[in-house]
């Protein structure tokens, strides 16, 4: 047990060996060391040593029986995190085949959905998911900006943390219970709304979005709910793009004497921009796939109008729905269809909007001096 | 454009104005349902929503036991097979695999992580019920296991990232192995970050309801058999919401009120200890 645990040790003291004089001219101060390179290099050059030791000693206790097993062990899971999401795509694109197999992928387009009449066409689903979708990031994204704006920028810390706690706190409640508070506060409210465009002077209900009657239910409310939903998420990464811009932007800014409302529209926004269409982006790939506080408010009809007042339909709510009573194999199938649009939908928007804020980290550089 | 002083003043204090609404209007949500939930929930929280199985339609009184336990069971058979692979994965991120290895996990872990809950519901329909050919706890928990995989994986690698290299090197300067370093040392020095975010992904889980409704089912009867169909409380509030009777309307809210208090208390105690950890280690 002795001689494998020094032969492991060897490479790794080999690998330490040479970052170890630039290393030592740290706590010396102004040694021969230091005075050959510039002082920012300074706190980075260990980073990089450190890598090197850590593939050394890395490299040294593959030969050490219980550390490979531990490595294998670990490595594993790794991989069957990372395994879960072609697991995902195999199995719906293996449940929605005898879908497409029957109707094809084409028939996605037609508005009829009736599984009784084999009839399974989602364009009013996906009219649904959109029009929701679009009219939650609506409320949500100028509301969450203009927080982070006031939390980032105006608000002395200590408030700024406790709204930053309470929204937090939103994130954290289940979507059924918004459903349920949804059911019995938010669509009276909305019908009452309503009522009041109905019965007003000027005419607003002949307005296209605001036509209809007055039901509560529908896209405006569950746009509502989604744009409650997605508030927190957009609110917690735009304030982080904002913590990133850096002291010398907005001291720029001042220098040229601006008022602080001008820093924060010329100098500010347009520098994080990128990060806002990001969190936009992950905000939107969350509502689109929100199923229970949709379904508890939209009115499960599935139709194509373009009033806000109208009950619609959206893909999660159908699949939520109908699942547990389709009348047949097909039926199952092509709601397993509808599930796989969303899984698609969510992966590419995810993955796009993780690209965006990824390389905005790179370019910005700019995080040692973030407020 | 040059505007003058005081018109670019005024300007700018009515924007900022703007930005304070906003702020405003961002937590009126929150309290808004927090006010109403304990206005509605606050009556009908009794012993006999802890005691009773559930009444058939129509009549009054019940309890929500059946959900209660199924709910702990369900969420604490995906918490104890999704808790040891997401920090196993996750030490494998810190502590074995390259830098770009290490960023290509935490970036499928993030797409994961934004799948919606119901396509993971689906899977598991797929991946359990339909070999065993009916709805079953077990389909339910695999459905939840999904679900808390990455979020667990993202908040333990954040938190092992965050110990010092020097820790790390002090253990292989002794000639410890690589596991005893992780499982000593590492995992050690982030164990209350580690034990925050395993909190938080349990109260992401708990009120999980789409995947519930073709994993687990529900059931009007008591059963903490793993193999058959079983009520869990979010999918129980969800069907008595919508149901027409005045009486499941008020165990509903009820039932939301006992759920809220577990996820807000879990979050703000995970808060609580990582503040404390980072309080105690400045010090």
């Amino acid at each position: 047990m002795d001689l494998p645990s020094i032969d492991k040790l060897e490479p790794a003291a080999a690998g330490m060996a040479p970052p170890a004089p630039s290393g030592t001219a740290v706590p010396d101060g102004p040694g021969p060391a230091a005075q050959s390179r510039p002082d920012p290099s300074l706190p980075v050059e260990p980073e990089k040593d450190l890598t090197a030791v850590k593939h050394e000693i890395r490299r040294g206790s593959t030969g050490h029986g219980a550390d490979r097993m531990f490595r294998l062990a670990t490595g594993t899971c790794a991989a069957a995190v990372a395994g879960l999401i072609l697991v995902a795509i195999v199995f719906m694109v293996h449940g929605s085949l005898p879908a497409f197999r029957d109707h094809g992928i084409g028939a996605i387009l037609s508005p009829e959905w009736d599984p009784t009449n084999q009839k399974y066409g989602a364009l009013t689903f996906l009219f649904g998911t959109a029009y929701t979708s679009v009219i939650g990031m609506a409320i949500a994204l100028p509301l969450g900006v203009l927080t982070a704006v006031a939390l980032v920028e105006i608000l002395p810390q200590r408030l700024a943390k406790v709204i930053s706690l309470a929204v937090e706190l939103l994130a954290a409640i289940p979507s059924v219970l918004l459903g349920l508070w949804g059911i019995f506060t938010l669509v009276p409210l909305v019908r009452a709304f309503e009522v009041y465009i109905y019965k007003s002077p000027l005419g607003l209900r002949n307005i296209p979005i605001f036509s209809g009657s007055p039901m509560g239910v529908g896209f405006l409310a569950a746009g509502l709910l989604l744009a409650i939903m997605a508030l927190p998420f957009i609110l917690s990464v735009t304030r982080e793009v904002l913590l990133q811009v850096p002291t010398s932007q907005r001291e720029a800014a001042y220098a040229l004497g601006a008022t602080r409302w001008q820093a924060i529209s010329k100098f500010i926004i347009p520098y994080c921009w990128k990060g806002i269409f990001g969190a936009s982006l992950l905000g939107f790939a969350r509502v689109l796939g929100e199923t229970m506080a949709v379904t508890m408010v939209i009115g499960n009809t599935p139709q194509i109008k373009a009033s806000l007042f109208a009950s619609g339909y959206t893909l999660a709510s159908v699949i939520a729905n109908e699942f547990t009573e389709a009348p047949s194999n097909l039926a199952i199938s092509a709601l397993i269809s509808l599930g796989l649009i969303l899984l698609l939908v969510s992966i590419l928007l995810n993955a796009a909007a993780r690209i965006m804020l990824i390389y905005l980290g790179r370019g910005s550089g700019g995080n040692q001096e973030a407020k | 454009m040059i505007r003058s002083h005081s018109f670019r003043k005024v300007q700018g204090r009515f924007m900022e104005g703007i930005c304070l609404l906003a702020a405003l209007i961002a937590v009126v949500p929150l309290f808004a349902f927090l006010w109403h939930l304990v206005a509605e929930g606050a009556s009908s929280v009794n012993p006999a929503l802890f005691t009773h199985l559930p009444m058939p339609p129509g009549e009054t009184g019940g309890g929500m036991l059946n959900a209660i336990l199924g709910s702990l069971l369900v969420v604490g058979s995906a918490t104890v097979a999704g808790i040891p692979i997401g920090i196993g994965a996750a030490v494998f991120m810190t502590e074995f695999a390259s830098p770009s290895v290490t960023s290509a996990l935490r970036f499928a872990c993030d797409v994961l992580s934004g799948i919606p809950s119901i396509v993971m519901g689906l899977l598991a329909y797929q991946v359990v019920v339909v070999p065993m050919h009916h709805f079953s706890a077990l389909s339910g928990s695999v459905a939840l296991a999904f679900i808390m995989l990455p979020v667990v994986v993202i908040t333990t690698q954040e938190m092992l990232y965050l110990v010092p290299h020097s820790l790390r090197e002090a253990g292989h300067a002794l000639g410890i192995p690589t596991w005893r370093i992780a499982s000593s040392i590492t995992l050690r020095a982030a164990a209350p970050g580690v034990l925050t975010g395993m909190i938080l992904s349990v109260s992401r889980i708990a009120g999980e309801t789409a995947p519930m409704l073709f994993t687990a089912f529900g059931n009007p009867y008591l059963s903490l058999d793993p193999k058959s169909p079983i009520a869990t409380l979010p999918h129980m509030i969800f069907n008595y919401a919508i149901s027409p009777y005045d009486d499941w309307h008020r165990l509903a809210w009820g039932g939301a009120l006992i759920l809220v208090i577990g996820i807000l208390g879990a979050t703000l105690l995970s808060r609580f200890i990582l503040w404390w950890h980072q309080r105690s280690l400045n010090s």
